[in-house]
């Protein structure tokens, strides 16, 4: 081997160590008892669940990981669905306003949410969605990001098979969902992945509109828990919430590694 | 099998368009397009939502400009990205250097890159916290095995911003490395063998193969952190909430307690419609920078 390519391995092997070992820390500080956590390397010192157990004691962790699985799938689902229609009618219909619509589309993408963020809020008290698990949802509902996504696949796709399906009689949403959704399962990972992702991790927007803790998500509990008192400075016990908010996102990358990279990169280079 | 010409395809279909997209443009009206107009309106008046709306006129732009706690947010978030673009595309495109090369576990390393940026900013900033901790912490306890002073990571005002985009830097960084590689990758090797050939230097084999094939990706980058940065905002919530001495107050997290701790609404979207212009100038500017630079 050459001395570049031995130096070249050992920074790369350095830089995944350091990449990966707090995650392993943090693993490992929730197992072990308190008083040793101070002193952890490498090697456990001492096993307990003690820190899991104590954790649910204390907040509705449970409630939380459901409510995170919830508004995270009608999301998905909502941006899966709702992407497919418009990104179909701006790729294969021709209407008046098109080129606008196309524009204002591309325009939300780009602009600061910091623009909209207050005006939202106080949307949600208006509309009396504060405290509703509508205000993480249906706000959600709708992605640029999918909607371009899904335009640009179904341009690929010829118009004669929409023209043949027309002709059997098939209706605009069976052609979309039936017949265009099969051919773009691509598209559907990337936009679902993402959306999924976002959502989980989407702290600040919960942190806004819920108050009620039987409410919060994941992210918003797990850090309310982290600046509040209620963890009584047991680190452990933090670092279990934080575990638990971490490992759903963990092993769906564990599984889908490689379609998380590659949706990530795709939504990087248009973004 | 083409038998038929193709003209249906394209053709007006009467309603149906708009009746596909009416669940996409009614959200559209209701959360964005509404909210817009309704944050300009807001800047000119004042409301904590009980009570009635009060028009203020320009008092709340003028507000902004006196404001100095706002200010320095903004300054705090300029002073994070100055630390944290550069650091990230200096890593990043190290990284992705050596990861172009012919190297064995390529995807391993890839995918270790990649895990902090799946992950919630509220796992990492806690993880980081204790690598942080000034007594116990990691980091210094490798100081002071090395015999090396401890630093305070987190309560020096002059540091704490700088650790926070090291650590932002640490979570993104791998998003930037396959962005790079991407970009890598659409150079042929046999350019670099013939400029070896040529008898060009390692440097002017970057300067004149690599970075332009790279200048698409480094603009992106650019853009992209900025905008990540200027919405820095869970970070500093958790880590020091805005401390020591506001030092780590992003603009975000400014406006985020003067709407939801003050109940300031007319001043806060004011603050945002603003942050918001300010976001969008800085980005523009970027791409005419980078435009004539290629």
């Amino acid at each position: 081997m050459k001395a570049p390519k031995l130096f070249f391995y050992i920074l790369l092997a350095g830089a995944s160590l350091s990449f990966l070992y707090p995650f392993y820390w943090m693993l490992l500080a929730t197992l072990t008892p308190e008083a040793q956590i101070g002193a952890l390397g490498f090697l456990p010192a001492g096993l307990t669940m003690d820190n899991y157990q104590l954790l649910a004691d204390k907040i509705p962790i449970g409630r939380a990981l459901l409510n995170s699985f919830i508004v995270a799938a009608l999301s998905t689902t909502g941006v899966l669905v709702f992407g497919a229609m418009t990104g179909y009618v701006l790729a294969k219909m021709r209407f008046a306003g098109r080129n606008l619509l196309f524009f204002i589309i591309i325009f939300t993408m780009s602009m600061p949410f910091q623009l909209t963020l207050i005006p939202n809020y106080i949307l949600m008290v208006e509309l009396r969605w504060t405290d509703t698990l509508a205000a993480l949802v249906i706000p959600a509902l709708n992605s640029a990001f999918a909607i371009l996504l899904f335009r640009q696949a179904f341009q690929s796709i010829p118009d004669d098979l929409i023209h043949a399906a027309r002709v059997d009689g098939c209706s605009e949403l069976r052609i979309i969902f039936q017949i265009l959704l099969p051919n773009v399962i691509p598209a559907v990972i990337t936009a679902g992945i993402i959306t999924f992702m976002n959502s989980w991790n989407d702290v600040l927007w919960p942190l806004i509109v819920i108050r009620n803790e039987q409410l919060m998500t994941m992210p918003q509990l797990v850090a309310l828990f982290a600046v509040g008192g209620r963890s009584e400075a047991q680190l452990g016990v933090k670092l279990a919430a934080a575990v638990l908010l971490a490992l759903p996102i963990i092993v769906a990358y564990a599984v889908f590694q490689r379609h998380f990279i590659q949706s990530m990169a795709s939504s990087g280079l248009k973004g | 099998m083409k038998i038929q010409v193709n003209k249906g395809g394209k053709k007006g279909r009467g309603l149906a368009p708009y009746i596909i997209l009416s669940p996409y443009l009614l959200h559209l009206l209701l959360f964005v397009l509404f909210p817009i107009v309704f944050s300009v309106v807001l800047a000119f008046h004042k409301w904590n939502i009980i009570s009635p709306m009060e028009y203020v006129g320009l008092d709340n732009i003028q507000r902004l400009f006196q404001d100095r706690l706002f200010w320095k947010s903004v300054l705090n978030t300029l002073k994070f990205l100055i630390v944290h673009i550069p650091l990230q595309i200096v890593i990043a495109l190290a990284l992705a250097y050596f990861l172009n090369e012919k190297i064995l576990m390529r995807g391993f390393f890839r995918a270790t890159f990649f895990l902090p940026v799946v992950i919630s900013g509220v796992v990492v900033t806690m993880v980081w916290q204790q690598l942080y901790g000034l007594e116990t912490g990691l980091l210094n306890r490798a100081l002071i095995a090395l015999h090396l002073p401890r630093v305070e990571w987190l309560s020096n005002p002059y540091m704490a911003m700088i650790s926070i985009a090291v650590m932002a830097t640490w979570k993104n960084v791998g998003l930037y490395v396959i962005l790079f590689l991407t970009g890598l990758q659409t150079v042929p090797r046999s350019y670099y063998e013939a400029a070896e050939v040529e008898g060009a230097s390692a440097w002017q084999q970057f300067r004149y193969i690599t970075l332009p094939a790279i200048n698409p990706t480094l603009f992106m980058v650019a853009v992209l952190s900025t905008i990540g940065g200027f919405s820095l905002f869970i970070e500093p919530y958790i880590m020091t909430d805005g401390g020591p001495l506001n030092s780590t107050l992003s603009a975000m997290l400014y406006i985020y307690k003067q709407a939801f701790g003050y109940y300031q609404m007319g001043y806060s979207a004011t603050l945002g419609l603003f942050f918001a212009l300010l976001i969008m100038s800085v980005v523009a500017v970027q791409k005419l920078v980078i435009e004539k630079e290629s």
